[in-house]
Parts: C-alpha cells; sequence; structure tokens
C-alpha cells in the first residue's frame, strides 16, 4: 500500500505513456516529466514567497500578509493567496527597456537566466525512481549548466547601461566565481566516498540504517564539515543575506535587475528562487540523504514527501537567516571565500580520504574530527587576526 | 548526420563568425560563449558527454566570465569610432580562405578517412577516471604543475608594479 | 559525406574563422578569443577521430581534449593578465599600438 503510494508519480507516468504509439514514447515521457518540474518548483516558489514575507513579519514582530486568499471568495487562508495578485500585478505591469539599453541582450538576459536553471532541475533524484534523467555524471551537469548562469547575470547588469546594474553585475560574478569553488570542493569529498557522480548512486549510498539511523553523509565529521560549507556557498551562490550584496537594496537599489520591470521582473525574481531551490535540493541529495528517511520506523513516508520537506525545511533556515544576520562587506566576502573555506574545503578532501581508508571503527572518527578540529581553529584565528578594520586600500586595473 | 547536428554545427559557426566581426567587444564575448555551447552539443552528439560539459564549466563558465571582465577592466566595452581591422586584413582573409580552401580539400578526399561509422564507444566516468589515473597519471600530474604555475604567473603578471611598498599596508587583499 | 568528414569540414571552418580573426582585428582580447576558437576547432578534430576511430576504447583524443582545455584555462588566464597588463602601461589594448619592447 505505501509502496504503491511511494510510486504513484512513476505508476503514473508509465500508464499515461503506454497510450500513446512506440515511436512517441521518449518524447512524451520527458514532455510530462518538464510538465511535472514546470508545474511543482513554480508551485513552492509561489508558496515560498508568502511564507518569506511571513516568517520574515513574525521575526520583526508584524504580521506580514495576511488578507488574500481565494480570490472573489471569503476564504482567506491566512494571507497564503498573496501570490496570486502578485503574480497578476508583474504580468500586467508595464515592461520598460532604457533607451541606452542594448535591446537584444537586455531582452535575452532573463531568458538565459531560467533556462540553465531549469535545465539543473533534470539530474536531481525527487523521489525513488523519480530522476529524469539519470544521467551518468549528474553533478558534472549540475555544476556545468550552473556556470551558464553568471553569463546571464552580466548580460543583464552590462545592457542595462546603469551604474548600479553594472557594479551588481560584477559583485554577483565575483561572488559567484569565488564561492562556486568551495561548493564544488565540498561536493568532490561526497563523489570520492561513494565512488560515482550519479546522484541517485549517492542517494542509494545512503540509504541504509545502522541502529535505525540512516548512513546519511551529514552524520560523518567530513559530511558534516562539507555540509555546513556546501550550506554557506549555496547561500552565496543564490545571492541570500548575508551575501545579498549583488542585490544589496540600500546600495545599489537592486542590483543587476534594477533596470527591469514587469513580466522580466518577474522571470529574474523566479529565476533566483528556481535556482536556489535547485542547489537546496543538491544539497540535500548528497549530504542529508536525498529522499530518504532519517529513522528506518518512518521509512513508510513516501520518498518525494522527505524530499519537500527537506526542501522546505532548508528554505526556512535560508529565511531565517536571511532575518537574522547582517549584511558582509565586500572584502569580507572575499577574505572569507578565499582564506577560510577554501583552505578548509581541501583540508575536508583530505579527511575524506582518510575516512575512506582507515577500518570503519571509533579510530577514525577521532583522527577525523581531530584534523577537522585542528584546521578549523587555526583557520578561524587566521581570519580573526586578518581583520583589517583600517581604512581599506582599492586597487583597480590601471 | 541528423538534422540536429548540422542546426548545433551552423549555430557554432555562426556564433564564431559574429564572435569574430562583430564591432563592440562585449557582443563579441556573448557569441563566442553562443559558440562553445555550441562546440559543447557537437560533443554530447559525438557520445563525448563527460567532454562535453566540461566545456561548457570551462569556457562558458569560467573563460568567458575572465574576459567579459577583462574586457571591463580595459574599459573597452564600447564600439569604437576607429576602424577594429588591422591594416593588413586583406592578407589575412585570403590566408585564412585558403587554409580553410586546403583543409577542406583534404577532408574531401583523403583516403586515410575510414568510410565505416563504428559503433558508438562508452566513456562513462568511471573509465575516464580510471585512465586519468593509470595511463595517463604523469600527464595529469604535470597538467597540475603547468596550471599552479599559470596561475602564480598570472597574478604576478597582473599585479601593480609598485606593490613592494604597499604590501605591507594593504594585507595581500586581491 | 561521412559523419567524421561533417566534424572534421565544420572544424577546418572554424579554425578558418578563427584564424582570420586573430590576424585581422586590432583588440589585444579579441586576438585571444580567436586563439580560443582555433584551439576548440582543434579539440572538435580530436573528439570527432577519437569517436570515429579505429580504437575509441583507448580514450586517447578523448583526455587528450580534457588535458588541451586545462591548458586552454591557464593559456586565457596568462595572457588577459598580460593584455591588463599592457593596458596599465599604454593605456590601450590596440595590438597597432603596442609595437615597442621598451616600457
Amino acid at each position: 500500500m505505501f509502496d504503491k503510494l511511494d510510486q504513484i508519480f512513476v505508476t503514473a507516468l508509465h500508464w499515461l505513456v503506454s497510450y500513446v504509439p512506440e515511436m512517441l514514447r521518449p518524447v512524451v515521457s520527458a514532455m510530462i516529466c518538464i510538465a511535472f518540474v514546470m508545474a511543482v518548483f513554480p508551485g513552492v516558489f509561489a508558496i515560498t514567497t508568502v511564507l518569506e514575507r511571513k516568517i520574515l513579519g513574525r521575526i520583526q514582530n508584524r504580521y506580514g500578509p495576511n488578507r488574500v486568499g481565494i480570490p472573489f471568495t471569503k476564504i482567506r487562508l491566512c494571507g497564503f493567496g498573496q501570490f496570486i495578485p502578485d503574480g497578476i500585478k508583474s504580468l500586467t505591469k508595464e515592461d520598460i527597456v532604457p533607451r541606452a539599453a542594448d535591446k537584444v541582450v537586455h531582452f535575452l538576459a532573463p531568458v538565459v537566466m531560467l533556462i540553465p536553471v531549469l535545465v539543473s532541475y533534470a539530474v536531481l533524484p525527487f523521489g525513488k525512481h523519480m530522476t529524469i534523467t539519470d544521467y551518468d555524471a549528474g553533478l558534472l551537469f549540475f555544476f556545468a549548466v550552473g556556470g551558464a548562469v553568471e553569463v546571464s547575470v552580466f548580460m543583464a547588469g552590462w545592457s542595462s547601461r546603469n551604474k548600479y546594474s553594472l557594479l551588481g553585475a560584477m559583485r554577483a560574478i565575483a561572488q559567484m566565481v569565488s564561492y562556486e569553488i568551495p561548493l564544488i570542493l565540498s561536493a568532490v569529498t561526497v563523489v570520492m566516498v561513494v565512488g560515482s557522480l550519479n546522484l541517485s548512486e549517492i542517494v542509494k549510498h545512503q540509504n541504509n540504517y545502522t541502529f535505525g539511523i540512516a548512513h546519511w553523509h551529514v552524520f560523518t565529521p567530513w559530511g558534516l564539515v562539507g555540509f555546513v560549507l556546501f550550506f554557506i556557498a549555496s547561500l552565496a551562490e543564490s545571492n541570500r543575506t548575508p551575501f545579498d550584496l549583488p542585490e544589496a537594496e540600500s546600495e545599489i537599489i537592486a542590483g543587476y535587475f534594477t533596470e527591469y520591470s514587469g513580466f522580466k521582473f518577474a522571470l529574474f525574481f523566479l529565476g533566483e528562487y528556481l535556482g536556489m531551490f535547485a542547489i537546496i535540493g543538491l544539497g540535500i541529495t548528497l549530504f542529508l540523504g536525498g529522499w530518504t528517511s532519517p529513522v528506518s520506523f518512518l521509512t513508510w513516508i513516501p520518498s518525494y514527501v522527505w524530499f519537500l520537506s527537506k526542501l522546505m525545511a532548508i528554505v526556512f533556515v535560508f529565511i531565517w537567516i536571511r532575518g537574522t544576520l547582517p549584511r558582509l562587506r565586500m572584502d569580507q566576502l572575499m577574505n572569507f571565500a578565499w582564506k577560510f573555506m577554501l583552505p578548509l574545503a581541501l583540508i575536508n578532501i583530505l579527511v575524506a580520504g582518510i575516512w575512506h581508508y582507515m577500518a570503519a571503527d571509533w579510530q577514525r572518527w577521532l583522527v577525523c574530527s581531530a584534523i577537522i578540529f585542528g584546521a578549523y581553529a587555526i583557520l578561524g584565528r587566521g581570519l580573526m587576526q586578518n581583520q583589517n578594520f583600517g581604512k581599506r586600500i582599492y586597487r583597480y586595473a590601471e | 548526420m541528423s538534422p540536429f547536428f548540422v542546426i548545433t554545427g551552423i549555430v557554432t559557426l555562426l556564433g564564431a563568425a559574429f564572435a569574430m566581426s562583430l564591432r563592440n567587444l562585449v557582443h563579441c564575448a556573448l557569441a563566442m560563449a553562443v559558440a562553445f555551447s555550441g562546440i559543447a552539443a557537437l560533443y554530447l552528439q559525438l557520445d563525448a558527454q563527460f567532454v562535453g560539459f566540461a566545456e561548457i564549466l570551462v569556457y562558458v563558465g569560467a573563460i568567458a566570465i575572465l574576459i567579459v571582465f577583462a574586457i571591463l577592466l580595459t574599459r573597452s566595452g564600447e564600439a569604437p569610432e576607429k576602424s577594429v581591422l588591422t591594416s593588413g586584413w586583406m592578407a589575412g582573409i585570403a590566408v585564412s580562405a585558403m587554409v580553410f580552401t586546403m583543409l577542406g580539400w583534404a577532408v574531401l578526399n583523403s583516403s586515410a578517412i575510414p568510410k565505416e561509422t563504428s559503433p558508438a564507444p562508452v566513456a562513462t566516468v568511471r573509465n575516464v577516471g580510471d585512465a586519468l589515473m593509470t595511463r595517463f597519471v604523469l600527464p595529469l600530474e604535470i597538467i597540475g604543475l603547468v596550471l599552479t604555475a599559470a596561475m602564480i604567473g598570472a597574478v604576478i603578471i597582473a599585479l601593480k608594479e609598485d606593490s613592494q611598498k604597499s604590501k605591507s599596508e594593504d594585507g595581500g587583499q586581491q | 559525406m561521412t559523419p567524421l568528414q561533417a566534424c572534421l569540414l565544420i572544424s577546418a571552418l572554424l579554425f578558418a574563422i578563427g584564424f582570420a580573426g586573430a590576424v585581422t582585428r586590432r583588440h589585444a582580447i579579441l586576438v585571444l578569443i580567436g586563439i580560443e576558437l582555433m584551439l576548440n576547432a582543434a579539440n572538435l578534430n580530436l573528439i570527432a577521430f577519437w569517436r570515429f576511430g579505429p580504437h575509441p576504447e583507448a580514450l586517447t583524443g578523448f583526455i587528450f581534449v580534457l588535458f588541451s582545455m586545462a591548458m586552454a584555462g591557464a593559456e586565457a588566464a596568462v595572457g588577459l593578465a598580460l593584455i591588463i597588463a599592457i593596458y596599465r602601461h599604454k593605456k590601450t589594448s590596440n595590438l597597432d599600438e603596442v609595437k615597442e619592447l621598451k616600457g
């Protein structure tokens, strides 16, 4: 019974595809999968926007949206209908293109932003047997298509002919390039231990239980460090507070999409949130067991429910961080990436190697934890000593 | 030869042609990114998925970004008023046309090119990793050394000249 | 025309375009882009010969392309650093104006 519920989407897909002729089956199957992603994740995005405003309101001791429910009825849903008027508003607003803007590049930037983000969902395992393309080098695919987002950010910032847009784009690119390195290096540890770049294999490797507790990678020393590094880097990659310098409202209006309005602005907004969900999904898959359950007596809950609830839990932590932490300064951001996260990620790779080759008993826990604590203490002290509270010195190309 | 192959080939070549002929440098860099994506798509159709994604990761994700940064740092983002071509551009075009004619003639008339198509080879990530760690381990190490040397060299070249006296002040901030 | 010949023709044309751009354009960055295009044409050749050649299981061409990409990354980094250094000295990146070895 629970197995059937778990596989209900897979069964439905097979059932639907069995009605089309043999020749069209791969195309129709791909179409249904695309429709699934396009229906579910923008839906999650719509709910997240309301949730974000409500949680931020709670943190800042105010209400947040609580009026709009289902339109034309008296049902209010605690304000969770807010995304419908928001969507209608952004769809019907005037689309302003600055006169000096580079029209073609200005038009193409939101499209180039959205395509790689949507494509990266193709390799994420949403549930048991629920990966759209079970590709051999899925992790490489994910990082490769993620690289195209930087190009779109640059296109948006440069084509607007606005100094705030260009500043935001340069900040965003510098930040994304810097934080991509710890992101990839922290994912490398998982690849080393599992021995595969296939994301389904990585989830399968974590789907074992000892004393009723799952073998998630986050429950090992290297996995914990890897997860924390990945989490911080994914905050920076999705331009969230405390790394929201690219779109800091109080400094540069809205960063690279200052000159966008109406539907194009909505596309940027959507692309940013979908990118955030994708990278959180990857983090869940790599470190938090993907669609598996943390304890063995809850394995009857369907796998996609686990995936979505983990996703929403991490989204909640992201919103919580946004409501709590102040924004970093540019030099602090760069120092943190290059002088703390990068060395720690490299040491973590060494620790994962030691973990892989030592015998599976308490000694390897001791050795690995000792190395990580030592590295953390030394690097953290170095970071604190290098604090430069004096006047900043800028360095230009000329 | 599938129609998809023809389309990606045309897109690649158009991207390359625009990258070399547009006046505005940023447009050139973006056209270059299109050309590189097209080449990655060609790799995918030649059953070399790993190389295709590595191409996107390296060229679109890193080199294109590096080039647009260099364009903005050297203040050449606007289209110049003067001619963008060197004085001897006719000779250059002629030589490159000759190169293409020779290469095309050789490709179409060579007897060394196998006529029958072999079945698709398997290049899984595991095979590539095994090859890199066994047969090609020495080139891999040398590449690592070369990349380190190139990185240090690039940093030293791009550093400010009078950095000897200011080095102690700014604490090595990049 | 066999698929191999089609790939080789595309790569020959790509090489010719890259070469034409590298020798005719004035700006140093465009010369670098031309060189990258030529390098990619060579890579496409290697992959095509690996795919349609007699011993694809040896992965020689495949690995060669991976190494050549790493070299291209190193080359782009050093080349752009040189362009920025030249710009700092001469306030130009136009290759026609950079003729002297004297700083």
